[in-house]
């Protein structure tokens, strides 16, 4: 029982710093790519903690709760299906522009067609 | 924890076919125009908007005559178990304010799409069709839903219809603006997760009336609400926060800005209102809504100053929008509520609401408005438009009359919300709203008359538009405008629709 809580403390802490390092990528770094592997760290994060919640049986009273489960696994395909979305949409302003910036242009610089 | 001997927190009442109706509709529309062809998907999707339409106004008339709310238990399952979902006065106000906008839009859209014939038989308006109805079900899932998860589901279905009909003409700076959108939205979406697994693993529960029997005054609380809110202000584009906002706004097709500048951003706000009156400890409650209020004031300032040095009509528009969302920040401290009188029944809880209702139908207007102008003239250059008023004179009345909105000016929907936003303002003591509320009115003025001096100057050398643009387009404009205008005439004072199917005084005390 105690080793089990301890594991449950280490998987916690392990969740809180993936959930860091993913904010702390999506943050500070510029480029798109990196962000979105920021992305998926920081929801691999949130999913550790989530699996924690199952461990420590918040609602079910035992050590195995299924609803964190649950909703573990709509999250990894909701991610997923973001992840898809963020990399079509790079790829296509790659082809577009030749570079993967997303900062809007100048105003001045812009043709001004809608 | 649900206690097992706890009454069950929902009991399902007559009309709960009419919640999952507003959800399904939508999506069988989606599912059934991937099977039409590219120019019956048109007609199709206004006949099915009339009846969504329909559905969400029976479903507040049945609230308004029976005096509770609307519940449906899925599957007869209860929560924490099953879902639930609920529709309350203020749910079914926001699926009114949604269903009426959306008909409008679509409508305006199915007559631009019929204006070229390459337009009418290219991929963009298949899309575009596609997108709005999957917009329009997860707003109704955000309106109603019961469950924290859900409401993430939701969320994330309502980013990933909206993020593409930002990049809509595939051009490359929408694209990227598109690309930005979606970075600021996953942010916020995974904080808001990381939240709900917090409160889950905390109380054992998702359901938010559960959660509001049960939440006591644990940090870990306090501190999940804190993820939840941080997320849902990258959604709502507050002030620092809004940089997405006005190139996804500005560079969208003018009916998509619509939908994305009146609807879309209102959502999270919405969940914003929830978590913090529900759910959040009072002490917390109480500085959380301060420095949202703070934020708010300051999107208001810094916002409206960009929109009065844009020189292109959308990207104003875009801007004032990020300035808009501001003022509704400014209801979290007013509305606090007392022991006598619920936050629902303050006058800041109606003026809020009522600030959200008639931006909705004034942005809306105003880009429908700047939408037939772009389309006219091929361009939306403030500078280059002098005298546009003689040619589109309904655009140019349809964009004044929805800036009276945006100004505060009487007779508007948006005088009386800022009306009972000032009033509660000053009432509860902060100057320093009273005088966000007042300067946020003086520059909208600025920005509003910039565009409508301009609008019936003598231009210098005579404008020409470069085609005729339908006389119903601009109509559509003019009709949303009449609806923010006449929101002005609603009495000022708290609603009592929008406090039904909200706890009362006793309920509150009782567990």
């Amino acid at each position: 029982m105690i080793a089990s809580a301890h594991a449950a403390t280490l998987m916690g802490l392990c969740g809180s710093a993936l959930v860091g390092i993913g904010l702390f990528v999506v943050i500070t770094h510029p480029r798109v790519l990196r962000k979105i592997i920021g992305f998926n760290l920081l929801g691999a994060g949130v999913f550790v903690v989530l699996g924690v919640a199952a461990k420590r049986g918040a609602a079910a009273g035992f050590a195995a709760d299924p609803i964190p489960q649950a909703l573990v696994i709509t999250g990894i395909v909701v991610a997923f299906a973001a992840t898809a979305i963020a990399i079509a949409l790079l790829r296509r302003l790659f082809e577009l522009k030749g570079s993967s910036e997303t900062e809007p242009p100048p105003p001045d610089i812009g043709s001004g067609r809608t | 924890m649900p206690l097992p001997s706890a009454p069950p927190a929902y009991i399902a009442t007559a009309g709960g076919l009419l919640l999952v109706l507003s959800l399904m509709l939508p999506v069988a529309t989606l599912l059934a125009s991937l099977l039409l062809r590219a120019r019956e998907i048109g007609h199709f999707v206004l006949a099915t908007s009339a009846a969504i339409l329909a559905v969400s106004v029976i479903t507040a008339v049945k609230i308004g005559m029976t005096g509770e709310a609307i519940v449906y238990v899925l599957g007869g399952w209860q929560p924490p178990l099953g879902l639930a979902l609920r529709a309350d006065g203020t749910s079914a106000a926001m699926m009114v304010i949604t269903a009426v906008i959306m008909c409008a839009v679509a409508l305006y859209a199915h007559w631009q799409f019929e204006l070229s014939s390459e337009r009418r038989q290219g991929r963009i308006p298949a899309v575009f069709w596609v997108l709005i109805m999957a917009v329009w079900s997860a707003l109704n899932a955000v309106f109603i839903g019961q469950d924290l998860f859900n409401l993430y589901v939701a969320l994330e279905l309502l980013t990933f219809g909206a993020v593409p009909l930002v990049s809509l003409d595939g051009r490359s700076d929408t694209v990227a603006a598109a690309l930005r959108y979606l970075m600021f939205a996953l942010l916020g979406s995974l904080l808001y997760l990381l939240g709900v697994g917090l409160i889950y693993s905390t109380y054992g529960t998702l359901d938010l009336q559960i959660l509001a029997r049960v939440a006591d005054d644990r940090p870990a609380l306090s501190v999940a609400l804190a993820f939840m809110i941080a997320g849902l202000l990258a959604k709502s584009a507050l002030f620092p926060l809004h940089l997405w906002l006005p190139p996804a706004h500005s560079g969208a097709p003018p009916a998509a800005s619509a939908i994305l500048s009146a609807l879309v951003v209102k959502a999270p706000f919405f969940l914003i209102l929830r978590l913090l009156f529900e759910l959040a400890p009072a002490t917390s409650a109480r500085f959380a809504g301060e420095g949202l209020a703070a934020l708010g004031a300051l999107s208001i300032l810094f916002c409206s100053i960009m929109a009065v040095r844009q020189e292109r009509l959308k990207l104003m528009v875009a801007y004032s929008t990020a300035a808009q969302i501001g003022y509704l920040f400014l209801m979290f401290p007013l509305a606090a509520g007392t022991e006598a009188v619920q936050p629902w029944g303050t006058i800041a809880w109606t003026g809020g609401l009522l600030q959200l209702a008639s931006h909705a139908l004034a942005k809306a207007a105003m880009f429908l408005a700047a939408g037939v102008i772009a389309e006219a003239f091929a361009h939306d250059r403030i500078g280059e438009l002098k005298g546009f008023a003689h040619i589109l004179p309904t655009s140019a009345f349809a964009f004044g009359l929805g800036g009276l909105s945006l100004m505060g000016l009487p007779p508007s929907g948006g005088f009386t919300a800022k009306c009972l936003l000032l009033t509660a303002a000053v009432i509860e003591g902060y100057w320093w709203i009273a005088a966000a509320i007042s300067a946020g009115g003086v520059i909208a003025a600025g920005y509003v008359f910039r565009v409508i001096s301009r609008a019936f100057a003598t231009p210098t050398v005579p404008l020409i538009p470069l085609k005729p643009v339908p006389r119903k387009l601009e109509r559509i404009a003019l009709a949303l405008a009449l609806a923010a205008v006449a929101l002005g005439f609603l009495p000022l004072q708290p609603f009592t629709y929008l406090q039904i199917g909200r706890p009362s005084v006793a309920a509150m005390v009782v567990p």
